[in-house]
């Protein structure tokens, strides 16, 4: 009996490993292959599925509302430029620390994990819409932070982001021939970016999966009894803000070293928006939906701009037509709505081919 | 003082604008639960309306037309999307109408595009004067307006038996559905009803002295949503209150903008949150807001 069961299952698990490592093996050999283009796509999604990863602990796995989340990566993003930057005499006379590359990009992540410490107070009392809407404050808080604090993030204009260099590499546009393929700061920061998204990714399952995961199911799907068992609300609800605005503050770090440039029009509430809507569409609650949920939010303008031309409705900016943005976002509005009335659990449920399992949400 | 005073008014009308939006936030809150933050696209949808009717049939009849826009759109979320979701939990439905609103603020903005579009509102910029303080008439219209529809909308919540029908399903859905109430439809009409208030807030927000309906248009009528909160999600005195004690805060951090420039330009479009977020500080359920009691 135990060896027929036995054998579909070391099946299973032998297939699961193969397409794992299939998989890791073609995104290792992807920035061989792909241009600039497709690769900052793919560093965009990972930085997103890094942030997003994030936003799942908070509203996915404890049930706590957060619209703020685009403050904290641009504290991540901003806090990497004043740390890293050379002060005053590198031009732009905006003020700079000079501190070693990787010191500041973990020194970003630190003050990103504060600013949410800060909103604590906050974050451990109130729940539902009212903390979804309190954190709404930290949008407009950010943006005229953003917009009037020149000295530290050049106003409007933005500031230009130095270079991330670690052990003596740097990731930057010097070119580095490898195998005969140039590789530029996408090829680089593509495998410094999958580093990153390997390790948040466990290091959120491994949350997820312990104590305090429990835990944090237990506040969300009924905190009173959460706390008659024992679990210290308040402070798990202020420590998984913190946690999930450090994981912000990185995706912040990640992105403005894509970009190159931070501005602060990208840190408005659309970006909040785009988050909720990718742990939606992923899965809520799970660390792969996440992932899931970031690829499918984040690339597809990318492929919608690449392949305006062939599709129908879609039309290039300024032509009167559905421009690729809009268009995206149409699509990824109406996902949220379908996945919620349709598809409870999100695309990751789909692609794994789980159990149905019924919303967890019940009365609270 | 004469300037204080003008802000101060200035304020109590913007407020009033404000308390109509965040009335019809909490209506939908109280009848239905939901925390609505499509909010903000109702409003574009029934200005829009009304922009872009107003050449055509004149300004009475297009804002009428708006106003029904607005609710119609208001009902068609209800009825479309609201009504299918079989799950019990509140917060996830309140992530449904940021879909929503994402799909119509999309579409909407995408309309409006660049343009600034004016509602041919008959105030124009004419101002009032009486002895030092001048007001311009849109905003005695928009406080006389505003004060009108909340008694009316207030006077109906408590005497007709459609309010009746909705406190009663505010306060136990399943004890009012025994009784005959047909929920459906209470929470249908808070959504039309919220929509309806939404396109007349729009009105007042796109007259003089603000250019006119753009796109961020949606980002002003955010503001309801903190005056929402800090009077108290299920409470309508708590949606008047937070509504004009944003209004007046705004106005007041915009006047003396230059006494506060140590704190950066646009103070104005912050001072609402600030405020927000002391207050729930001190009390996290908001002013009037009932302090949850849980039994287990």
């Amino acid at each position: 009996m135990s060896e027929a069961l036995a054998g579909p299952l070391r099946f299973a698990t032998r297939t699961r490993t193969y397409v794992w490592a299939a998989g890791a093996l073609l995104l290792l050999a992807l920035p061989f292959y792909l241009d600039r283009f497709w690769l900052q796509a793919g560093l965009f999604a990972m930085a997103a599925a890094i942030g997003a990863i994030g936003i799942n602990l908070l509203t996915g796995s404890t049930g706590q509302l957060s619209m703020g989340h685009a403050f904290f990566l641009a504290v991540g993003a901003y806090g990497y430029c004043v740390f890293a930057a050379d002060g005053g005499d590198a031009g732009d006379g905006l003020t700079g620390l000079g501190l070693p590359t990787w010191l500041a990009a973990v020194l970003a992540v630190l003050v990103a994990g504060l600013a949410g410490g800060v909103f604590s107070p906050i974050a451990g009392r109130l729940r539902g819409a009212y903390l979804g809407i309190a954190t709404l404050a930290l949008i407009f808080i950010g943006q005229h932070v953003l917009f009037n604090a020149r000295d530290l993030t050049g106003g409007f204009n933005g500031r230009d982001v130095p270079p991330l260099s670690l052990f003596g590499l740097t990731f930057d546009d010097r070119e580095l021939l490898v195998a005969n393929v140039p590789f530029g700061s996408a090829e680089k920061l593509w495998y410094a970016g999958l580093v990153l998204l390997l390790g948040c990714g466990l290091f959120a399952r491994g949350v997820l999966r312990g104590r305090p995961g429990r835990a944090m199911n237990a506040i969300r799907d009924h905190r009173i009894a959460a706390g008659v068992i024992g679990v210290p609300v308040a402070r798990y609800r202020a420590a998984v803000f913190v946690l999930s605005s450090m994981y912000a503050g990185l995706a912040g770090v990640l992105l403005a070293l894509v970009f190159q440039r931070t501005v602060p029009d990208y840190f408005g509430i659309t970006l909040s928006l785009e988050y909720l809507a990718m742990i939606v569409i992923g899965g809520l609650g799970s660390v792969s939906g996440a992932v899931i949920g970031a690829v499918f939010v984040s690339v597809l303008p990318q492929l919608l701009t690449r392949y305006s031309d062939a599709l129908p409705l879609v039309s290039a900016p300024g032509t009167g037509g559905i421009a690729p943005g809009e268009a995206s976002r149409y699509l990824y509005g109406a996902a949220v709505v379908a996945v919620v009335l349709f598809l409870p659990g999100g695309l990751v449920r789909v692609a794994a081919g789980r159990r149905f399992r019924t919303d967890p949400g019940e009365k609270r | 003082m004469s300037t204080f005073a003008e802000l101060f008014l200035n304020g109590l009308s913007m407020g009033s604008v404000y308390a109509l939006i965040a009335l019809g936030f909490v209506v939908i809150f109280r009848a239905t639960e939901v925390v609505n933050f499509a909010h903000a696209s109702l409003l574009l949808a029934g200005g829009y309306v009304t922009a872009s009717l107003h050449d055509d049939i004149g300004f009475w009849p297009a804002l009428l037309v708006g106003i029904a826009g607005a609710a119609v759109v208001g009902a068609a979320v209800e009825f479309l999307v609201m009504r299918r979701y079989r799950g019990s939990d509140h917060s996830v439905l309140a992530i449904v109408t940021i879909g929503v609103d994402i799909l119509l603020t999309t579409e909407l903005t995408r309309r409006i595009g660049t343009d600034v579009l004016t509602l041919g509102d008959p105030w124009g910029d004419s101002v009032l004067t009486v002895g030092p303080i001048s007001l311009a008439h849109t905003r005695i219209a928009a406080f006389v307006a505003a004060a009108l529809l909340i008694t009316v909308f207030l006077l109906a919540f408590r005497y007709t038996s459609w309010g009746v029908a909705m406190r009663a399903a505010a306060e136990s859905p399943e004890t009012a559905a025994l009784m005959g109430v047909r929920l459906g439809r209470v929470s249908l009409g808070a959504w039309a009803v919220a929509g309806a208030l939404a396109a007349v807030a729009a009105l007042f927000l796109t007259v003089f002295p603000t250019p006119g309906l753009e796109r961020a248009t949606s980002l002003a009528a955010l503001k309801a949503f903190p005056a929402a909160i800090l009077g108290g999600l299920d409470s309508t005195t708590g949606a008047l209150v937070g509504g004009l004690l944003v209004g007046v805060t705004e106005s007041l951090a915009t006047g003396y903008q230059s006494e506060l420039t140590f704190l950066g330009r646009g103070l104005g479009d912050l001072a609402p949150y600030l405020v927000m977020t002391v207050i729930l500080l001190i009390r996290p359920a908001g002013l009037f807001g009932t302090k949850e009691l849980a039994r287990v």
